[in-house]
């Protein structure tokens, strides 16, 4: 395949961006979005010019470090993470738009990577369970009815990736903080803390200058897990508890 | 018979293997190393013991003290969150943006605990057993004795943080057998345990950092370890956004650094995972052990052409219903599957292993895979002129049980693997190749996992762990968090108790030097006006890793081995490029201080696989096999842990042997039949 | 910034504060502004049956709650929540749309696509500020103004009605407004009710998502009746 790549770069946090046009030959459907990225790097370094910084570990579609919008849609054209996109879903020839997650939230530190830490400070204002290591009983103390662990569960697969801010016309993290709120707040283990956690939560996030969402749903269908949105329901539910508990 | 593997083998040779030491030249001798840390007493007491032995240090006094931690997996980020719990000053470190993508997020099967929820006889005693076993009689037995002990706090701490294990109607845990125990011991998170489990102690360390009790460093690399009198006391870290060097010292540090399985280029680890925390440390002190163990999965997703960056591995499950075979003749490699005969397949497995079958253990699962693309009789896509694959069909499962049946197994895999191979596996067999999964050697600990640096601590999948030979599935998820959790936070109060230490000037030496040295490997790189990109490099010395230190070793290949890494070593100083600069995000510069540290690494990999003639576990050497292929130990001589020691730079290094002493349990020959 | 953590974590908020605090506001007082548009919808229909019905209707409204309160009491009261509940919506509206704006950061995606959202959601804050301009013009039309275009009477509800809809663009004007009720209740039902808490499963979601259509159908297409039934001539003095 042979593709005309147009991506943003920017040389620092504080530098001017811009968007470069690159060619690339010899792409192989096999590829995933990434290793196609690694080719063109290859390239601009025989031609010694900079590579392309972009953020990526486990390239399993677990670890949540990538994050790339492609033309205009957050991981690319299906739903999963940009590291697990493959380059059959492109068609030879194709102009491919590469851009950085844009939130102000996420300010970006070199061409198409950013700073997602405001997510880890979301999560230490109350994104836990306070146990201290070995204080726990039993596992067996509690029992939990599968329906919600299956429920906790499903909503604790987020990986942090972000995409759902960035594809948030808001810029809102809703769908993220509402994954946590709901993971724990489906647990026996997680309701102790319940008004405290979300109404913490929900002050960092607004701390970290994201946006109110108005529930236009473009997160979920951007987020590789499948988040569904109730869990930005149960958010807003939770809240209002706490908010009549005081808080 | 016909099976290739066995075309090295002659163990009724006069010149008898066992007889000489392949390494000779290599190496030079050192005095033995013995764990004076585990108390005496039966091994059921042991650890125990050590808790009350190991002194306390007093709570008013924590937040003077303070504690470095590399590495936020599950090994690092339990133990900071520990730590910081009990008042001490923590910093952690992590070269990813968050602590919640370190690679241990990526784990799928499970973990292991000896709850015997089930009933079904298991125990502290038969978890530590299929351990040692497991491991083929390489592994230290009070350490997994405790491991085994200590399982199941794992599991109630887990599920008091939130964790969301997989449950039965009634509200209970639910658990599965794996990796061929006979009792189901394991508890999982759908195909996400590893994730679910990070999440867990990634969230309570999120908690301290809000208490204020440690202090996260995320995008920093460790790039060096600071050594004054003897004692381990900092690190010097690049900030991977700024490009700055900077200083952190403490009174003890902590490697939680993971495993080095990028050596071999591809496998099945995270992009950044890299030896080059504990390969620092190494070269200022703390030795190595075993590093040439390294486990082989055999169900991965094949290699699809020359850009491969990675391996993705698939659930050994699939195997219980997939028959696994290549093409007789050659010529067939390139044919549509479906339109080769029945007779015209070689379902190599249950050929040569008639009782096992398609089931036979990961090693001789791999190396038979591999010996076949070796005959050129493998499928799939030709990378570098070789078919590696072989088929795992699932059509007669599919006729016998139904699709519906297969579906809801292993519906999830399927799906993986036709996202990723753009085949429908329902349609069309599977294609199947081995790949590097997990490295069993590490860095040298003690019962207390303090390394031969005072004041240097090792957990999780840095330290040469628990898993001797080779690694039960299940089990690593355990140590990491049982290091993490319980064992390192009751063991270095001992050592910290003694602190805080005589404080340390930036300006110190001991200090200097690091930092200088460090500050040197980068604009070396930097102003070194080379021609080949990192990756180039990296790339094949991971093929010559995998090529001759890989799923067999000979000892004519481990020479060749040696000799071709030095020399592209010698090339990748002279000639690599890296391009931009030190004072921002450099990726190019992480990479190609991560890839020296591979070459250096990978030189020890292959003389410790040359010293061991024996094969055992994960480790296989062409010389030492059974008649039917089948790895040969050979106790007598090898019944050890290799710990290296670096002797400088071009030196040879220096070998230190732990004898192994079982009195739990007998040593007995690992057997499949 | 990214190398220590804690430097920005937030203490002592108050949850009243929050966005979702604004949302919660907006979502109450729209579901009071659907409250008054299903009953005025269903009151403007009594101009099909005619001139005194409808004006009957009119002089009922201020008759209502009588002798408890006084006359056009019940109708202050109405008004006053109304207004009250129009300057917290619009406040909130503002708040989060500043707010949004900023957290979109300063530069924009070149390209960017939609997937699965809706029209209607997308439109929600111009739609607001369509109806915030119809409610003004619509008071001076009909209530606070009595404005005819026509230039006849102003002092009779229905005639003042039927004057207005002869004229095209006065028509063509309401009837874009309808439509942009349209598209603000379609997507505000749903939404209120997510705002609420009350959609924490995919069944409960796609009910009010249903909800929000038939509203949205309900209140734009009965209050259109009244403007086509005057410019078809099945309306008139
Ligand atoms: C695909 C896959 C599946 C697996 N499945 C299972 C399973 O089902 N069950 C099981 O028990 N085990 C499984 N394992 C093995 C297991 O996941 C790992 O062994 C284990 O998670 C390692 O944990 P760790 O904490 O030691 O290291 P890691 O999780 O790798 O963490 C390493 C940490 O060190 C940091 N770090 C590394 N180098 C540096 C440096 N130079 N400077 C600063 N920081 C650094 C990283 O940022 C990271 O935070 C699997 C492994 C793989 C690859
Ligand atoms: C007067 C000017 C108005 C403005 C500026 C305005 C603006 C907005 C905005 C920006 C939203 C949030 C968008 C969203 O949630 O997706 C909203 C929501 C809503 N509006 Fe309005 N609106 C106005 C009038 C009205 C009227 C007249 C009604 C009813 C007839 C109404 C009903 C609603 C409802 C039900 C919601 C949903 C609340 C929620 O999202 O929780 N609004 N409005
Ligand atoms: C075609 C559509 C509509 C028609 C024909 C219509 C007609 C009228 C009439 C005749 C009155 C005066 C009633 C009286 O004084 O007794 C009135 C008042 C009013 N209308 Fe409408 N209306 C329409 C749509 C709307 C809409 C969509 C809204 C709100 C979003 C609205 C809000 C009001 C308000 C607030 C008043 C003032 C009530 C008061 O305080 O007296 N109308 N309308
Ligand atoms: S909710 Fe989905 S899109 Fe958002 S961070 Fe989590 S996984 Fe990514
Ligand atoms: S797209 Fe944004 S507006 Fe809400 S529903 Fe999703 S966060
Ligand atoms: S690189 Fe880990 S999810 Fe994509």
């Amino acid at each position: 395949m042979k593709l005309t790549l147009k991506i943003w770069r920017q040389a620092g946090p504080q530098a001017e961006g811009g968007i470069r046009t690159y060619d690339v030959d010899e792409i192989s459907e096999d590829m995933s979005f990434l290793e196609m990225l690694d080719v063109l790097n290859e390239q601009l370094i025989n031609d010694d010019e900079e590579p392309i910084v972009f953020d990526h570990d486990c390239r399993e579609g677990i670890c949540g470090s990538c994050d790339l919008m492609i033309n205009g849609e957050a991981h690319g054209p299906e739903v999963t993470t940009t590291c697990q996109l493959h380059m059959r879903s492109f068609r030879d020839g194709e102009t491919i738009t590469v851009e950085p997650w844009r939130a102000a939230a996420f300010p970006i530190i070199k061409d198409l990577m950013v700073d997602r830490s405001a997510f880890d400070r979301i999560i230490a204002r109350g994104g836990f369970v306070s146990v201290n290591t070995g204080a726990a009983p039993d596992a067996h103390a509690t029992p939990v009815p599968k329906e919600n662990a299956d429920r906790a569960f499903d909503v604790a697969t987020c990986i942090g990736c972000g995409a759902c801010v960035a594809a948030c016309p808001n810029g809102s993290a809703s769908l993220f903080l509402g994954a946590k709120i709901t993971h724990l707040g489906e647990l026996p283990q997680g309701q102790a803390e319940r008004d405290t956690r979300v109404a913490s939560m929900v002050a960092q996030h607004d701390h970290e200058g994201f946006g109110g969402c108005t529930n236009i749903g473009e997160c979920t269908s951007a987020c590789p897990k499948g988040i569904p949105l109730d869990v930005i329901s149960q958010l807003n539910k939770d809240l209002r508890t706490a908010i009549r508990h005081g808080h | 018979m016909s099976n290739p593997a066995l075309k090295t083998s002659d163990p009724s040779s006069p010149d008898d293997p066992q007889q000489h030491d392949d390494a000779a030249g290599y190496y030079v001798p050192g005095d033995p190393i013995a764990d004076t840390k585990a108390p005496g007493g039966p091994v059921e007491d042991k650890w125990d013991t050590r808790q009350f032995e190991a002194r306390i240090v007093n709570p008013a006094n924590r937040r003077k003290v303070s504690v470095i931690m590399v590495g936020t997996g599950l090994a690092g980020g339990s133990a900071a969150a520990t730590l910081g719990e009990a008042g001490y000053q923590v910093k952690t470190f992590c070269y990813q943006d968050s602590p919640r993508r370190a690679h241990s997020i990526a784990a799928q099967g499970g973990i292991n605990a000896a709850k015997n929820y089930k009933g079904d006889g298991d125990s502290v005693h038969r978890l530590f057993y299929d351990t040692i076993k497991g491991g083929d009689y390489r592994s230290r037995e009070t350490n997994v004795f405790r491991l085994a002990q200590v399982s199941t706090n794992i599991i109630d701490q887990c599920v008091a943080q939130g964790v969301p294990f997989a449950r039965e109607y009634g509200g209970l845990l639910d658990n599965r057998s794996f990796g061929g125990v006979q009792v189901s011991r394991t508890f999982y998170a759908r195909g996400q345990t590893g994730q679910q489990l990070l999440l867990g102690a990634y969230q309570a360390l999120e908690r301290q950092i809000g208490a204020g009790t440690v202090q996260q460093y995320s995008r920093h690399e460790m790039v060096e370890l600071v050594v004054v009198d003897g004692r381990a006391r900092g690190v010097i870290v690049r900030d991977m956004v700024t490009g700055e060097l900077e200083t952190h010292l403490a009174d003890v540090v902590v490697l939680a650094s993971g495993g080095y399985g990028n050596v071999f280029f591809l496998s099945t680890n995270a992009m950044g995972c890299n030896v080059t925390a504990t390969w620092r440390a190494h070269r200022k002190g703390a030795y190595m052990a075993n590093p040439c163990y390294t486990q082989i999965h055999p169900t991965c997703i094949p290699v699809s052409g020359a850009h491969q960056s990675k391996l993705t591995l698939m659930s050994e499950s699939l195997r219980n219903d997939g028959r696994i075979w290549v093409p007789k003749d050659a010529k067939d490699a390139d044919k549509d599957p479906r339109e080769i005969a029945e007779d015209d397949r070689d379902y190599y497995l249950e050929r040569i292993y008639p009782s096992f079958g398609n089931l036979v253990p990961r090693d001789i699962a791999s190396r038979q895979a591999k010996n076949m693309c070796d005959e050129g009789r493998g499928v799939g896509p030709e990378v570098e002129g070789v078919r590696r694959g072989v088929y795992l069909d699932f059509s007669e499962a599919i006729e016998r049980l139904g699709r519906p049946a297969i579906e809801s197994k292993y519906g999830n895999l399927f799906d993986m693997y036709a996202r990723i191979t753009g085949e429908d596996p329902y349609e069309v067999p599977m294609r199947i190749y081995p790949a590097v999964h997990y490295v069993m050697g590490g860095l040298w600990v003690d019962y207390d996992l303090q390394s031969t640096i005072p004041g240097l601590f090792v957990a999780g999948e840095a330290n040469f762990s628990d898993h001797g030979a080779n690694r039960l599935g299940a089990s690593a998820l355990m140590q990491g968090l049982a290091d993490g959790y319980f064992v390192l936070p009751n063991t270095i109060r001992d050592y910290l108790a003694d602190s805080p230490f005589e404080k340390i000037e930036e300006s110190h030496p001991a200090v200097v030097e690091a930092r200088e040295s460090a500050e040197a490997r980068i604009n070396h790189f930097l102003s070194n006006k080379g021609t080949r990109s990192v990756d180039s490099y990296h790339r094949e010395l991971g093929n010559i890793m995998w090529e001759y230190c890989g799923m067999e070793r000979t000892e004519d290949g481990l020479k060749k081995a040696i000799d071709l890494i030095r020399t592209l070593k010698d090339d990748f100083w002279r000639n690599v490029k890296v391009l931009g600069t030190g004072d921002g995000v450099n990726q190019s510069l992480e990479k190609a201080g991560r890839v020296a540290d591979f070459f250096e690494l990978g030189e020890l990999m292959c003389i410790d696989a040359l010293n061991r003639r024996e094969s055992c576990g994960g480790h296989f050497r062409g010389e030492s096999q059974t008649e039917d292929g089948e790895a040969l130990r050979h106790d007598d001589q090898y019944a050890y842990v290799a710990a290296w020691e670096w002797a400088g730079e071009g030196e040879k290094p220096v070998l230190h042997k732990e004898d192994l002493v079982y009195e739990a349990v007998k040593m007995a020959a690992r057997s499949y039949k | 910034m990214v190398g220590v953590a804690t430097a920005t974590l937030v203490k002592n908020s108050r949850s009243t504060r929050s966005t979702i605090a604004l949302k919660l506001l907006m979502a109450v007082t729209g579901l009071v502004f659907i409250g008054y548009v299903l009953a005025h919808m269903y009151g403007n229909l009594k101009a099909f049956a005619g001139h005194d019905s409808f004006n009957e209707y009119a002089e009922h409204l201020r008759t209502l709650g009588e002798p408890l309160l006084p006359y056009s009491g019940l109708l202050w009261v109405i008004r006053v929540v109304l207004l009250v509940s129009l300057a917290l919506h619009v406040y909130a509206a503002v708040t989060l749309w500043r707010r949004a704006q900023t957290a979109r950061g300063g530069t924009k995606y070149v390209v960017k696509k939609n997937k699965h959202s809706s029209f209607s959601s997308h439109l929600m804050r111009w739609g607001g500020v369509t109806l915030l301009l119809f409610i003004v013009w619509h008071l001076l039309n009909f209530t606070v103004g009595k404005v005819n275009v026509t230039g006849g009477a102003t002092n009779d509800p229905f005639n003042l009605m039927v004057d207005s809809f002869s004229v095209w663009w006065l028509t063509l004007i309401y009837l874009v407004a309808m439509f942009m009720l349209g598209t603000h209740l379609h997507h505000g039902v749903w939404s209120a009710g997510q705002t609420l808490g009350f959609t924490n499963s995919a069944r409960q979601r796609l009910v009010w998502k249903r909800a929000g259509l038939v509203v949205a159908v309900v209140v734009a297409g009965g209050f259109s009746l009244v403007p086509l039934g005057v410019l078809t001539g099945v309306i008139s003095k």
